[in-house]
């Protein structure tokens, strides 16, 4: 009898393993859970939570990863197995067929609101600084949107790369250099060289000839015309004279 | 709701090694043992946040827990898992942790699996009575049991454990 109670009580002296408390607390949603991800970018570290996800960053080190998060986010971050199924959203994700939720608690409303609206953004088109500062009713704002931008949490997901300085410099991009910024929107089907060349030569417009409308020239419309069909302004007030409307899709200026 | 957030963190440090030896002693394996200690506190997380601030600061916390984890065991049993949204993925089977060597902890496993084999009504008692080491009141009391019948069921729980009427599969 004796040595069977004694043996007991051992097993009552198991000990939680590793990492329980910060798995539960992650479950309970007081913590977000982390896993690095293979994808088209490389590895990239992603955090996320039951509202979202939450971070990702291309951290040299799952400790370097976890201090940026500490410091910047700010909530409990444990690294578990990622679920079956994540790794597949997160490609689907990054390669625009699917839209995954984000947890942007913690932002400013201002943040959030050029977050969201820099998610509009499609797959192979930029836009300039000042067209997400119109567009979410602050048109004066065009650096504190650049700031929002650098400190956007969750890079590559929230498509910061796809917003350009208005004179056709590609700009810094927080997600890895303007290096790494390039490569994306390469990657994205952004044809950078003509890009720049238009904005080299001032031209920020293209209008297609047959339509008389006006867009960026990263515009999904208008992409069939031929290339002589092709006219370009400099600014709002020159393709309005020229009895160009703008676009209601890529919305150059306020219709 | 900060309030409870930090309760229920302190409450998750202070018993996590309790929780869980329960959750072995009661399913007789490690993946388990994390399954129903992590399902015991989700549930004490959502009664906390439903309790007014006396009865979280009355709450005797450790038989309340036992309790908890008890009905969370035996809801497995009978194949009602709660369903919780799982996006935080499975937890995994850690590593041996480096306080405990192999032996020890072949041991405990062998030993827990041993328990994990007695006819529920008997484990449950003698679990908490001789691993939790609860008093035969508390035990009463997380079970929902008269004393007598507790132990009654711990005196013949450890008696199948040492051997005579060896229960294999008895449950």
């Amino acid at each position: 009898m004796a040595t069977v109670m004694i043996d007991l009580k051992r097993l009552g002296d198991v000990k939680a393993p590793a990492g329980f408390a910060e798995r539960v607390l992650a479950r309970a949603g007081m913590a977000d859970s982390y896993a690095v991800f293979e994808t088209v970018l490389g590895p990239v570290y992603v955090a996320w939570n039951q509202l979202g996800v939450s971070a990702a960053m291309r951290s040299k080190s799952a400790a370097e990863f976890e201090d940026w998060f500490r410091h910047d986010v700010g909530r409990k971050l444990v690294r578990v197995d990622p679920p079956a199924d994540l790794g597949r959203k997160i490609e689907d994700q990054l390669s625009g067929r699917r839209r995954l939720r984000f947890d942007l608690r913690g932002l400013t409303s201002f943040s959030q609101q050029v977050l969201h609206k820099t998610l509009e953004i499609p797959r192979g088109q930029v836009r300039p600084y000042g067209w997400i500062a119109r567009e979410i009713g602050h048109p004066a704002a065009v650096r504190a949107v650049g700031t929002a931008l650098a400190n956007n949490p969750i890079p590559y997901f929230i498509p910061c790369h796809r917003v350009v300085r208005s004179d056709g410099v590609i700009g810094n991009y927080g997600g890895g250099g303007p290096e790494a910024k390039r490569n994306i929107l390469t990657l994205e089907g952004v044809q950078l060289k003509r890009l720049e060349t238009l904005a080299r030569s001032g031209f920020r417009y293209e209008g297609v000839k047959s339509t008389k409308i006006f867009c960026f020239p990263t515009c999904y419309h208008g992409r069939h015309a031929r290339e002589e069909n092709f006219v370009f302004f400099h600014d709002e007030v020159e393709a309005r004279a020229a009895g160009y409307r703008p676009c209601k899709d890529c919305r150059p200026a306020v219709a | 709701m900060e309030g409870t957030e930090r309760v229920f963190e302190r409450l998750v440090r202070d018993h996590q090694d309790r929780v869980y030896a329960l959750g072995l002693a009661l399913t007789g394996n490690r993946h388990d043992a994390e399954e129903v200690a992590q399902d015991t506190f989700l549930r004490a997380y959502k009664a906390l946040a439903g309790y007014p601030p006396e009865r979280i600061r009355e709450l005797k916390q450790r038989p309340w827990l036992h309790r908890i984890a008890v009905n969370v065991v035996r809801n497995r049993v009978r194949g009602v898992r709660p369903r919780l949204v799982e996006l935080n993925g499975s937890e995994p089977d850690r590593g041996i942790g480096p306080e405990e060597d192999v032996l020890r902890r072949a041991e405990i496993d062998e030993l827990a699996s041993r328990v994990a084999c007695l006819p529920p009504r008997y484990r449950e008692a003698v679990v908490l009575r001789h691993v939790q080491e609860l008093s035969y009141a508390e035990v009463a009391d997380a079970l929902g049991q008269p004393v007598g019948t507790v132990k009654a069921n711990v005196h013949r729980g450890l008696k199948m454990l040492r051997g005579e009427n060896h229960g294999d599969g008895d449950d």
